[in-house]
């Protein structure tokens, strides 16, 4: 009998192979790792927003039962740890660098935000450590807090770092201000818009946690940490903060339970246990309260933003004026300075032709948890600016918001496509997702649904975001010109095993993505080796040779291109061991999907034939081929990659309460070469949740005095699944020209499209209420208000 | 959680011998407020009296023209037991609308009145439903044993140990949800029955569940949505937070009144 195995290559929607573990509770989190000998620690923290530490007495906590150690910045600082680094640098518009102030992994002097590591604690158990926590009497003098940017920009605002005048970072800006203006001068008419676009917290379902442990033997440090990036974390703190040799240092990322960008940073307690398992020779484990989660895990998105869109009579753009600040919080995260200048003002040319484009960006240090990127990192920021400005302005233009967007979309025959703010867009085609998603929406039937509604007392409503975002970051050359202090390329090792069985090292790392089954379909596809004998290994410096890790949708673009010219290596080689073996010329070697044959013949051997001759090389070529199969390949990419498309809200009103329901959603993206289906269906549909979570529920607000008053879920709306609506996903696919795969990326196209889609369809929802415009997240109370205030309006 | 000791009394009378042998000693029933402060470190009880173990508590049955429900009567056996599904539609589904699978199949009567947080749910329906509140040594009325904000009239080692509910003619029951706890944001019950038309309000007041006289008399003079549709609430009555404004909530009272009614057909 002749049995045909199921394809499990590119294209196909094959299982999960990690969801058997997850879902019968076998995952190995870091939480679920003990150390022989562990003991356990306990972060003292500010309560204050912003407070001069003046005294500092650990005398009775040490005295505690269980207690090992109690240290404060001043220990650290002896040891000469140094702060908490930050991997990127922005130039102010006059070429001076950012300013960029000391973040001591435990405070020195002074808090600068609730949550800010004041002491650690380390005892037998977590609640001991617990217990002498509460016996540290800090003396605490509080400072006036600057909790929003507004506070902290004013004249006269406290001041937050000795080394930020003003409490500015930086002063950025991008674009030709000369040209606008000339562009400006002939407008038709100029649209003005202003907005916030709210403060999340990542809330990854796994809180943060991290082991640090010290060998005294061999003097080799390890941190087992809940990351997305282990050898990022590697260098960062092994360089910067602790001064340990890489190959004295092993970072493990095991399963990791979400990030959204969350786990890409080095966070100080990861620093702090690594540092202080050398002191007490003993592992030392710390797992975030969800308390402590919304208090230190950098937060995302806050930005204020004024943008001005000139028009033309018929409609064209002739320019664009931005100018946002964007909120840092009390200190510089990992990659947060980047995220509002080069992941953000670069995307303002959108999927429109835009002629000129100028944006300035003023990045603002508050006494507020530091924010960084979180899923979609700059690109959502713009998408919904853009994308509500169109709204707006196709509105006050008295044109068709679809018929606006058409009008000035990238043509198709205009990749590849240069933009005014730096970018080069390979390729798209934005009018092919647009008519694809107006088709799967029944856009034109809604009026009749918007009718049906109404006769019910609902007020339906339906909006439209036409979205571009980069991903697959990044070229290293490129992003170093842009301040990067590292490079973005990836790292993937092909081990074809004796017996034709193959493991894959790569420094790509999943955390829900499903990389241990995508990875696995390319090696099928190109290798023609079942998933089931192909092993993905990640999250171990001491497993992968290198890798940058997993955010900015990049693991396929660019780690996936890194196993392509891996296995590249291994085809090639395994072509002159075949070549060898059937007495022909390389040359004549044809190799498919685990098959070599001399071109024309029925001569084959198997990719197994191959490797067990290169594993036991009797009859092989010694003089002239190394024994093994084993290849290695960095990869840096050429570009970004630019997945756009179409997404389109539905919602339905309460008038009532104002409470917003979602009843349809309609996501066409285009990620270029699509490999496994059902795993982009999901990654958007993820993605789409957290945007709906950002346009109608999340917000984290902060009082005068800088306490987070949503810092628990009681107060802080999680999207759940009554919020969301069905989400219809569906992809068109051009491919990415200058990634082998073609691959563009898919991790937070859901997140970048849908807010302003989601927005768009409740401004629309009110159209009869004289709306202009709603700000995120778009709670019943606010939409009360507006309906309440435009009834009173209408009345008076 | 700091350190606490344990006891799990097999009767009510052992129970309350250890509560008021030490008055920092705290019951618990299903812990699904209690534990979570407990964790957070919010409370420091010297012991935990596990009310788990005392059969006398648990149970719900009819006594004629009234409902009586043992204090450890689960959120999940209100919104089941046939009994209440039958005379009280209304407070079964109330009861399957608390919180989730998990808290449902824990949390109880007995802690949810004895605990009387303003955005509860069971307290207005006791209100509006006229129901008495049975204690190891008194029996209080509604109106009398919720005094405000999680505030009761129970004393220290006061345990409660049944709800006694009339039943009514009609009862019903509408609610806005948090947005983030899904606790009630504005919630009002409407019943009558033996004591007249009685309408309570939850998770809206500054302080705690409050009776709402003027939508009584509107609905007493006429039972139908419309009756409370233009009975508006005094703003200055409500709580305010990043949610929704007083203004608001007490919008969301007129409406969810007016649901209420409906709901009880
Ligand atoms: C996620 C979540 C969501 C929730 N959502 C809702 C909701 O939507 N609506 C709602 O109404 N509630 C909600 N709750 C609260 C839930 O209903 C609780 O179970 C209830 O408030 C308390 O009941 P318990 O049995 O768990 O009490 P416990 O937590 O055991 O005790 C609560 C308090 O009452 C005291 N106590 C307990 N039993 C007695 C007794 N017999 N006599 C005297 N004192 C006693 C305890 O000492 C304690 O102070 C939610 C809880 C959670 C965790």
């Amino acid at each position: 009998m002749n049995v045909v195995a199921p394809f499990e290559g590119i294209g196909a929607s094959v299982r999960r192979k990690e969801d058997l573990r997850f879902l019968s509770g076998r995952g190995q989190y870091t939480d679920d790792i003990n150390r022989p000998g562990q003991t356990h620690a306990w972060i003292l923290r500010s309560p204050h927003a912003h407070a001069a530490i003046q005294g500092l007495d650990t005398a009775a906590a040490k005295a505690m039962p269980g207690v090992l150690a109690v240290f404060v910045g001043a220990d650290m600082a002896a040891d000469n740890v140094g702060g908490i680094p930050c991997g990127w640098q922005i130039h102010n518009k006059d070429g001076s660098p950012m300013a960029e102030p000391p973040h001591p992994a435990l405070a020195i002097g002074k808090v600068r935000h609730v949550g800010d590591p004041v002491a650690v604690v380390i005892a037998e158990t977590k609640q001991q450590a617990r217990d002498a926590a509460e016996a540290i009497v800090v003396d605490y003098a509080p400072l006036p807090a600057a909790a929003t940017m507004e506070q902290a920009l004013k004249p006269g605002a406290p001041q937050i770092h000795d080394g930020a005048p003003g409490n500015l970072c930086y002063d950025w800006h991008i674009g030709d201000r000369a040209v606008l203006d000339a562009a400006f001068a002939k407008a038709h008419k100029v649209v003005s818009f202003e907005t916030t676009n709210n403060r999340l917290v990542p809330n990854a379902m796994e809180p943060r946690a991290a082991i640090g442990e010290y060998d005294a033997q061999s003097g080799d440090y390890t941190l087992y940490t809940t990351s997305q990036n282990p050898h990022v974390i590697r260098l960062l703190m092994g360089a910067f903060v602790l001064h340990i040799p890489e190959a004295k240092l092993r970072v493990v990322a095991p399963d990791v339970g979400g990030g959204f960008g969350s786990k890409i940073y080095h966070y100080a307690e990861e620093a702090i246990v690594t540092w202080a398992s050398a002191k007490v020779k003993r592992p030392i484990k710390w797992t975030a309260e969800r308390t402590e989660s919304f208090m230190s895990d950098a937060h995302g998105r806050d930005h204020v933003t004024k943008a001005e869109l000139a028009l033309d009579a018929q409609g064209k753009i002739l320019g664009l004026k931005v100018h946002t600040h964007a909120n840092m919080g009390a200190y510089l995260s990992t990659f947060a300075p980047c995220v509002p200048t080069y992941l953000y003002a670069t995307l303002l040319s959108g999927v429109y032709v835009m002629p000129v484009i100028y944006a300035e960006v003023k990045a603002v240090f508050t006494n507020t948890v530091p924010v960084d990127a979180y899923r979609g990192a700059g690109r959502p920021e713009a998408t919904y600016l853009l994308e509500r400005l169109m709204d707006v302005a196709a509105k006050e233009m008295g044109l068709d918001r679809v018929e606006f967007r058409r009008r000035n979309f990238i043509p198709v025959d205009a990749f590849p496509y240069q933009t005014p703010v730096a970018l080069q867009y390979d390729s798209g085609n934005y009018f092919a997702t647009l008519d694809a998603a107006l088709e799967t929406a029944d856009w034109k039937g809604f009026e009749a649904r918007r009718a049906a509604a109404a006769a019910k007392g609902k007020l339906r409503g339906i909006g439209i975001s036409t979205y571009l975002e980069a991903c697959g970051i990044a070229p290293s050359a490129v992003v170093g010109s842009l301040g990067a202090r590292a490079g973005l390329y990836e790292v993937g090792t092909i081990r074809v095993h004796p017996t034709g069985s193959v493991t894959v090292l790569t420094g790509a790392h999943s955390h829900g993505q499903g990389h241990e089954t995508t990875f696995a379909q390319l090696v099928a596809d190109r290798l023609g080796v079942p998933i089931a004998n192909v092993d993905v290994v990640h999250g171990d410096t001491a497993k992968v040779p290198f890798g940058m890790g997993t955010y900015g949708s990049r693991s396929l673009a660019v780690g996936g291109s890194a196993m392509v010219k891996a296995m590249d290596k291994i085809v090639a080689k395994g072509k002159r061991i075949a070549a060898h073996l059937m007495e022909a010329s390389v040359e004549d070697v044809e190799f498919d999907r685990g098959t070599f044959r001399v071109a024309g013949t029925d001569k084959t051997k198997s990719l197994t034939d191959i490797s067990l001759a290169a594993y036991v090389p009797h009859n092989y070529p010694i003089e002239e081929i190394e024994p093994g199969l084993e290849e290695t390949a960095f990869y840096d990419p050429k570009n970004f990659t630019y997945p756009g498309g179409c997404h389109i809200a539905e919602v339905e009103i309460d008038a009532e309460t104002g409470k917003v329901s979602m009843v349809n959603f309609t996501a066409v993206d285009d990620v270029g070469r699509v490999i496994n289906p059902m795993i982009v269906e999901g990654q958007v549909q993820g993605g789409v949740a957290q945007g709906i979570g950002q346009a109608l529920l999340e917000s984290a607000i902060y009082d005068d005095q800088g306490q987070l008053i949503s810092g628990s879920m009681m107060d802080y709306t999680m999207p759940r699944a009554d919020d969301l609506a069905p989400v219809s996903v569906a992809t068109h696919t051009t491919l990415c020209t200058h990634n082998p795969l073609g691959v563009k990326g898919c991790g937070e196209v859901g997140a970048i499209g849908s807010p302003p889609a989601v927005i768009n369809a409740v401004v629309d929802a009110l159209r009869d209420y004289g709306v202009r415009h709603i700000e995120m997240p778009a709670t019943p109370a606010k939409i009360w208000n507006i309906i309440h205030g435009g009834r009173r309006a209408a009345a008076e | 959680m700091y350190e606490f000791s344990y006891h799990k009394p097999a009767s009510v009378a052992d129970a309350v011998k250890l509560l008021s042998a030490d008055p920092e000693a705290r019951p618990i029933s299903g812990g699904m407020t209690l534990l979570p402060a407990l964790k957070l470190r919010l409370s420091k009880p010297t012991a935990l009296v596990d009310l788990s173990g005392i059969a006398e508590l648990r149970g719900i049955r009819r006594d004629g023209g009234t409902i009586v429900v043992g204090a450890l009567a689960k959120h999940y056996e209100v919104a089941t037991n046939a009994d209440i599904k039958a005379a009280i539609p209304a407070l079964a589904w109330m009861a399957s609308t608390i919180g989730d699978t998990q808290v449902r199949n824990r949390g109880t009567m007995g802690g949810s009145v004895a605990n009387n947080d303003p955005s509860a749910d069971y307290p207005a329906a006791l209100l509006a439903l006229g129901a008495t509140i049975q204690t190891d040594r008194r029996k209080l009325s509604a109106d009398e044993f919720f005094t405000g904000m999680f505030s009761t009239a129970l004393d220290t080692g006061e345990l409660v140990t049944a709800i006694h509910i009339p039943v009514p003619e009609k009862a019903g029951y509408a609610k806005m949800k948090n947005p983030a706890s899904r606790y009630s944001m504005a919630g009002v019950f409407v019943a009558r029955g033996p004591a007249g038309v009685r309408v309570a309000v939850n998770g809206a007041g500054a302080n705690g569940a409050f009776r709402a006289p003027q939508m009584e008399a509107a609905l007493q003079a006429n039972w139908s949505p419309d009756a409370v549709a233009g009975v508006k609430m005094d703003p200055a009555m409500m709580n305010g937070d990043i949610h929704g404004s007083a203004e608001y909530r007490a919008h969301l009272v007129t409406v969810m009144a007016k649901r209420a009614v409906q709901n009880a057909g």
